[in-house]
């Protein structure tokens, strides 16, 4: 197609202009992709949550703990199909910049409420058989180089003391989304050194993990386990476990807020950039398309041109970006694997992108259109370059 | 008596700038026959290019009448002005304005677009314009590779290449050295002997306006008596 081919000519024209203006376009349209990918990252852990699984924690806050004699309670409520409980540990392993989440679990119940988690049955007897064993994630366990049989000490915080441990499980992930970071000790280790050292503190969770056969029956549950312990000593607050998981997302709600508006300002300078490339070109071709007019070419035909060529260099730049997010968002879970469990670009993101770009060519192109459009001839013809 | 071509009648032209009117052309009346060769000149400033630009269509007069074949030009819609531009007038500028991205060959062949014509008649007919300017061994030449002179004979194939009844040149050999000049005047005449076209050239230059039938002066935006 002819028009096709002047299109193609005309964004050409000044090699380096539009050379620099599709690497700007590139370089914006890749940094939209990574801020929206880290947004979603952050929401990921949620994301992952299972609707069969409610979280019941104490109701005045997350570092208050619960009686576990509340388990037995809780279990028998109808609807309820399983139950465990766990406990924050937070240890340091070695430099407290090493942080990954550990969980003091139930041994013989906990892990069968992960079924996401998919481990060899011979490493969940081993877990069983020794109470300082952990199971750990797969990468977990590759960012520290940590295999089975390793021993690990992890210094409390929390807990106070040196605390042992064996690695005697890794666990991976079914889904894409599955956090394989998470660190699983025995809660009959953390207890029975309670019991000895600290008796105050021994018997108690921070949370019960509660399974349910089916997930509409959520907030009944909820409401009725709530209840149960109304006016004791720990009230409780259950929740799903992806509204749980968002509570602690929230807390950092205002960086992700942040990262949106710079995500819209990206947009905003796509614009300028490209507005500023198709605005000079529009100045530089009046008296050509004043030419084409006189030898009986339309407005529309002109249009047709200029919306052509901005929406071309928007594809060039949009397309250029998008294909060097995919290793940029490589690198940046390599880098940021503490962070991040998962850093995947998702298809909403690499839509919205392709949509920014379309809106931001036609909208480079609104100028210079009404320029040309509104230019009469014999005006357009009198300019020399 | 030959058919009238161009029939202006009564036709005034001023631009407005601010609130000031600047008066261009005042009351002009002529008629031009089928097969007329005829220079119009003056001085800078009287109005030629105004002129030329009213019968061309892209610019509107004031008042009066512009006839142009059966069209009152003065009265056409925007798009069908356009149309009848296409069909009708072939336009030649002092500076030739080829599209700097596109070869010889299609800057003749870009009016043709606008035509029904496929890819192939399209072919023939470019092969044949630029045959005529002297130009078919230049067809891939793109207008910076090509010298004045022949950018000028680019932009008359151009100009021809639809087969329009008249043919509008602004200063055609204003820009252009003596010898340069000399080729483009033949080529005007024989654009109007052989080809019988009608033509209307500004021209500043005595040499270019012995070879019209006609020469008219403008002055101060009128038309001297001939
Ligand atoms: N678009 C315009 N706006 C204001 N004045 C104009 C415009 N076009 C032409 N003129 C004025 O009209 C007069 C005639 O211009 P023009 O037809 O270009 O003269 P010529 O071609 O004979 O040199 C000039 O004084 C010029 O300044
Ligand atoms: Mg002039």
């Amino acid at each position: 197609m002819k028009v096709l081919k002047l299109i193609f000519r005309n964004t050409f024209r000044h090699p380096l202009r539009a050379g620099l203006t599709i690497l700007g376009l590139a370089i914006a349209v890749m940094a939209f992709a990574i801020i929206r990918t880290t947004v979603s990252s952050w929401y990921a852990g949620a994301q992952a949550a299972s609707p069969n699984r409610l979280v019941t924690r104490s109701a005045v806050s997350l570092v208050f703990t619960l009686p576990i004699a509340y388990e037995e309670k809780i279990s028998k409520i109808e609807g309820v199909t399983g139950i465990s409980h766990a406990m924050w540990f937070g240890g340091i392993y070695v430099d407290p910049k090493n942080f990954f989440p550990q969980f003091a679990v139930d041994g013989d119940t906990y892990i069968d409420l992960y079924p996401e988690y998919i481990i060899a049955p011979e490493q969940m007897e081993d877990f069983l058989k020794q109470k300082n064993a952990v199971i750990i994630g797969r990468r977990l366990a590759d960012r520290f180089g940590w295999s089975l049989g390793d021993q690990v000490r992890l210094t409390g915080t929390i807990f106070p003391g040196d605390w042992d441990f064996v690695i005697r499980g890794i666990y991976s992930g079914a889904e894409e989304n599955t956090d394989e970071t998470i660190w699983h000790m025995r809660y009959d280790y953390l207890d029975e050194r309670m019991r000895t050292e600290m008796p105050g503190r021994a018997g108690q969770v921070g949370s019960f993990i509660v399974q349910i056969a089916d997930p509409s029956q959520s907030a009944a549950i909820s409401q009725q386990i709530d209840a149960m312990f109304e006016n004791s000593s720990a009230e409780t607050l259950t929740e799903t476990e992806e509204s749980f998981m968002l509570s602690f997302v929230s807390m950092a709600s205002s960086i992700v807020t942040g990262l949106q508006i710079i995500s819209v300002l990206v947009i905003g300078i796509i614009l300028l950039v490209l507005g500023n490339t198709m605005a000079m070109t529009a100045r530089e071709r009046i008296s050509e398309y004043a030419v084409m007019k006189t030898l009986g070419f339309r407005p529309l035909h002109v249009v047709g041109l200029i919306i052509g060529e901005s929406l071309f260099i928007a594809a060039l730049g949009g397309a250029m970006g998008l294909l060097v997010t995919f290793p940029i968002a490589r690198l940046v879970q390599a880098a940021m694997a503490d962070f991040f469990p998962v850093f995947k670009v998702e298809p909403i993101t690499l839509v919205l992108a392709v949509l920014a770009s379309f809106a931001v060519g036609l909208m480079a192109a609104v100028f210079p259109t009404l320029k040309a459009v509104r230019t009469p001839i014999v005006e357009g013809l009198r300019i020399i370059d | 008596m030959p058919d009238t071509l161009v029939k202006l009648e009564g036709v005034y032209k001023s631009y407005w700038r601010d609130s000031l009117e600047i008066p261009v052309l005042h009351n002009i009346d002529f008629e031009i026959p089928k097969g007329e060769f005829l220079a119009l000149m003056g001085p800078s400033g009287s109005g030629k290019t105004t002129l030329l630009n009213l019968i061309a269509g892209i610019d509107r007069p004031s008042r009066g009448r512009i006839l142009v074949g059966q069209e009152n030009v003065a009265e056409l819609s925007e798009s069908s002005l356009a149309r009848w531009r296409s069909r009708i007038i072939g336009f030649i500028f002092q500076l030739y304005n080829l599209m700097p991205v596109l070869t010889a060959f299609e800057n003749v062949e870009l009016p043709l677009l606008l035509t029904r014509l496929n890819r192939r008649e399209r072919r023939r007919q470019v092969e044949t314009a630029l045959g005529i300017v002297g130009l078919s061994d230049r067809m891939k030449h793109y207008p910076n590779q090509l010298s004045g002179g022949q950018e000028q004979r680019v932009a008359i194939a151009r100009a021809i290449v639809t087969d329009p009844d008249l043919i509008l040149a602004d200063e055609p050999t204003g820009d252009l050295d003596k010898q340069s000049a000399e080729d483009i005047m033949e080529l005007m005449t024989r654009l109007n002997q052989e080809f019988e076209k009608t033509i209307i050239m500004v021209t500043h230059d005595p040499r270019a306006a012995k070879r019209a039938h006609v020469v008219r002066h403008l002055d101060k935006g009128e038309l001297e008596a001939a």
